[in-house]
């Protein structure tokens, strides 16, 4: 049984490894966290959010200051997918963020079927009448 | 040293004995603060021997489905008689809520929209009545009375929201209760508005009403009403939203006795109690469907208003079985002189909006939804903050803390089978909006906010874009206002509104709802100020979801020495009508241009004087490389994005007179920052080795855990720590103090002091 438990994670909950659902690439043991099998990189936050007022005539610019964050970018190691984000203060370890318990959700699972589509939950339906602009 | 013999009496007291000492406590209590055993507890009640009567009496499904339908709208009509009649801003835009309590006090059916988060917060005020005034001779509890509250800590998010309490009595007995509860604004504290970022302890955050009985024989009682008044610098809004409240509450009165008519006292009562029974009983069938895991996150906040410092929001989710675990240890200790505390009852609050809005929005709107879910906290904390510690800004830590839940759950709901609302991304979380006070152009004197902070952008959704300017995550179905309307009654324009501000982005597969601009300056009084109170200028109070990206960040710019008023109608070609052109541009001649972070203290404004702020973005869903070179095209339709950002991020190749992609060179470019994502990647392991810092960096105010250790908390330096578990002052210096020393400090450095006497 093999259960999507993110955009891009799959869970093998019976060889318990972490899987890429890009590539299929198996990324490792589901008793660690998948980042452990991710490569990093350290992101100035200036890349991602680029100063709107001018850099060198203002303190604050809408860029994050780069002293005090930092983006930690984990890829797949196989295909390059960005499998997830971090913003940390420079130096704080990164967070095991998804610590799955593998027993407990065999149980939930051996009684459903295995979903090989996410579903996208509910979407808002307009009717005719509703308020318009 | 001698031994000497003392016969220690025997300790047992005698039941006899222990009433006679509670007794005595009881007819000595100098002081009923707020109280612990009532703010601790956000579960149900104990159904009552009169619940039990009465659902045995009237169970059947279907009238307790019609008459809970008919108490719904009775509390939805009560809501929109608030919403239309009442004089603040917040209840015109939505920042409302209304409903119907168990007589025990749990909030059984809440009005749907407005602010959801009361649901978990307004218990508290009736159950203080309960356990204290309905026996005692002085005040007592009777059919006609209403009872005032807005201190939280007795209950409520923050002082500036008042509520008006009525018990509902049938034949003599209190069968249940009803409230109306208003985001009224001003309320006397050191700066207008009602949410002081100065306030540095509680005595500076004005009207702090535990719950006294305001309103006898249906009618406000004029003494305490004119005390009232006298306490803010509203004083008609004041009286006018009390009435408006009272009224509110009497036609859901007039509902409820309705159903007393048709259906009898049994079924009113057991509608009420097995409402929230189901309720209950459904929330823990549907988290025993989330897969059992633990989830660890956290989000910054970048300052305390007063000074950029990193206050730590720290949130472990776990769930096991049908039980939910939001534990916030770890997380900053609270601030001894600063507001961005919040009590726990504040957090829990926007957690059940969490659950309200964002989980299971199908479910009846009540306490009920987040009774069962469990918050552990470390005391003294910034999200549990104890009696001494001001709490105005309490907004800070209670949204950072939604949203740590917000993005915690998302991990949890994805691989969930049924869903109830779209997995999203944290949506924006900060007020950035403009509050305003002084004398206006009709000569009254006003203290209050732009509803701008309803405008917080949504986060990106799993299968689509998150929506601009969407809603504040504190309420639902609330308005951003119209800036015309407004524009009659306050002293100021908003020059340029609601327009998006370009480039501060939320990156993604599916990109952040995004904020919009708002400049505002001052016109026909000399006797007006603005103040802002929001985190995030320095480090983005989010995080994305799956690959995508948080929000930027969002100062304060100001332009000052510029009548923009005589620009306009002399040299009209010099104003532009972005942030990005004023600052950088700097077209007006002799002015001064500075930017600050987003908690800027009450400031008058000179007329024509600009302050410059943005609504934020939601954040961001996947990784960007797979966005749909179509939404890229149509965010730079819709001058969400410049072409040079939109290209370098998004690794696309699009034409930039016709916006034509041109597929094949994108596909190359994404292909090759696969490629270069494999090379500039490192290993974890081999990461962590360089990256991973015992102690907070020195240059960095930091307070809270770090890393996998929440019991010890840094307190601004990497030396200075103390226990979770221990309380011990965090006092903040005046940041003008910090300034004159860096300043002296240059001076003495450079010779310039001379022989001035210290």
């Amino acid at each position: 049984m093999k259960v999507l438990m993110t955009e891009y994670l799959r869970l093998d909950l019976d060889a318990e490894q972490w899987e890429c659902r890009v590539c299929n690439h198996v990324i490792g043991t589901a008793h660690k966290g998948y980042k452990e099998g991710m490569l990093v990189y350290d992101r100035d936050p200036r890349d991602i959010h680029p100063p709107i007022l001018a850099p060198e005539k203002y303190r604050y610019t809408f860029s994050p200051d780069p002293e005090w964050v930092r983006i930690l970018e984990y890829y797949c190691a196989n295909c390059g997918t960005q499998v997830e984000t971090e913003y940390v203060p420079p130096g704080h370890p990164p967070l095991h963020d998804m610590q799955p318990d593998l027993p407990a959700l065999r149980a939930q699972w051996a009684s459903r079927p295995e979903v090989l589509e996410v579903s996208v939950g509910p979407a808002v339906i307009q009717r005719a009448d509703d308020h318009k602009h | 040293m001698n031994d000497i013999s003392i016969k220690v009496p025997d300790q047992a007291i005698r039941p006899e004995e222990a009433a006679l000492i509670k007794k005595f406590l009881e007819d000595t209590t100098l002081f009923l603060a707020p109280d612990p055993e009532i703010m601790n507890k956000h579960d149900l009640m104990e159904r009552s021997e009169q619940e039990d009567i009465s659902i045995n009496k009237q169970n059947d499904a279907h009238t307790i489905a019609k008459i809970r339908d008919r108490l719904q709208s009775g509390c939805d009509e009560g809501y929109e008689m608030v919403e239309q009649m009442g004089a603040a801003p917040g209840a015109k835009w939505g920042d409302v809520i209304t409903g119907v309590y168990s007589a025990s006090g749990d909030l059984a059916i809440a009005s749907a929209g407005g602010v959801l988060l009361f649901s978990a917060l307004v218990h508290h005020p009736i159950k203080f009545i309960i356990k204290n005034w309905i026996n005692e001779p002085t005040v007592g509890v009777r059919d006609g009375d209403g009872f005032i509250h807005n201190d939280s800590r007795y209950g409520n998010v923050h002082n500036t929201d008042q509520s008006m309490i009525l018990p509902i009595f049938h034949e003599g007995n209190l069968i249940c209760w009803v409230a109306a509860t208003v985001h009224e604004g001003e309320n006397g504290a050191i700066e207008p508005g009602g949410m002081p970022s100065m306030a540095e302890s509680p005595s500076d955050e004005g009207l702090k009403m535990s719950p006294f009985k305001v309103v006898e024989n249906y009618q406000i009682k004029r003494d305490l009403l004119t005390f009232l008044q006298n306490s803010v610098r509203e004083p008609k809004l004041q009286y006018e939203d009390m009435k408006v409240k009272l009224y509110g509450c009497l036609r859901i009165k007039q509902r409820i006795e309705d159903v007393l008519k048709t259906d009898g006292p049994d079924a009113l009562i057991a509608t009420l109690r097995l409402t929230m029974e189901n309720v209950r009983t459904e929330v823990k069938r549907r988290i025993s469907e989330w897969p059992d895991m633990t989830v660890r996150t956290f989000i910054v906040q970048d300052s305390t208003l007063r000074e950029n410092c990193i206050a730590k929001i720290n949130c472990q989710l776990t769930k096991k079985g049908d039980r939910l675990i939001f534990d916030f240890r770890g997380s900053a200790p609270e601030f001894t002189n600063r507001p961005t505390n919040t009590v726990l009852a504040g957090l829990k609050g926007m957690l059940s909006q969490l659950v309200m809005c964002y989980i299971w929005p199908d479910l009846p709107r009540g306490q009920a939804a987040f009774a069962p879910i469990e918050v552990i906290t470390d005391p003294f904390s910034i999200v549990n903050s104890s009696y001494n510690a001001p709490n105005s800004q309490s907004l800070m830590s209670i949204f950072t803390g939604f949203t740590a839940g917000q993005h915690a759950v998302a991990k949890f709901l994805y691989s969930c089978p049924e869903k109830y609302t779209k997995v999203h991304a944290p949506s924006f979380n900060m007020i950035n909006t403009f509050i305003w006070g002084g004398v206006s152009q009709h000569g009254e004197t006003l203290g209050n906010l732009c509803a701008d902070l309803n405008g917080m952008g949504g986060g990106a959704r799993v299968d689509m874009d998150g929506e601009p300017g969407l809603q504040p995550i504190f309420a639902t179905m609330a308005d951003i206002g119209e800036q015309e309307l407004n524009e009659e009654d306050v002293p100021f324009l908003q020059l340029v509104s609601k327009k998006m501000t370009r480039d501060a982005i939320a990156p993604g597969k599916y990109r952040g709802g995004q904020g919009y601009t708002m400049i505002v300056a001052t016109k026909d009084s000399e006797e007006w100020g603005f103040m802002t109170t929001a985190q995030g200028a320095k480090v983005p109070p989010l995080q994305g979801l799956f690959g995508g990206y948080a929000c930027g960040t969002y100062p304060l710019s100001k332009v000052k020495g510029v009548d923009v008023y005589d620009v306009l109608l002399n040299e009209p070609g010099k104003f532009k009508h972005s942030i990005e052109e004023i600052m950088n541009d700097q077209s007006f001649d002799g002015a001064t241009y500075t930017t600050h972070h987003m908690g800027m203290g009450f400031e008058i404004s000179n007329r024509g004087e600009l302050f410059m702020i943005s609504q934020g973005a939601g954040a961001g869903y996947g990784d960007l490389l797979e966005r749909d070179p179509a939404l890229i095209v149509k965010d730079l339709e819709e001058e969400l994005i410049s072409h040079a950002v939109a290209e370098r991020l998004y690794k696309v190749k699009i034409a930039p007179d016709t916006l034509i992609v041109d597929h094949q060179a994108t596909r190359t470019l994404r292909d090759n920052e696969r490629k270069d994502r494999l090379s500039r990647g490192i290993p974890y392991a081999e990461f962590i080795k360089s990256w991973n810092k015992p102690k907070p960096p020195a240059h960095l105010p930091f307070f809270g855990c770090w890393g996998d250790d929440t019991e010890t908390l840094y307190m601004g330096t990497p030396d200075k720590t103390r226990h979770a578990n221990e309380s011990m002052p965090n006092y903040m210096r005046h940041p003008k103090d910090v300034r004159i020393e860096e300043l002296e400090n240059r001076l003495a450095a450079a010779g310039a002091l001379m022989d001035e006497k210290r």
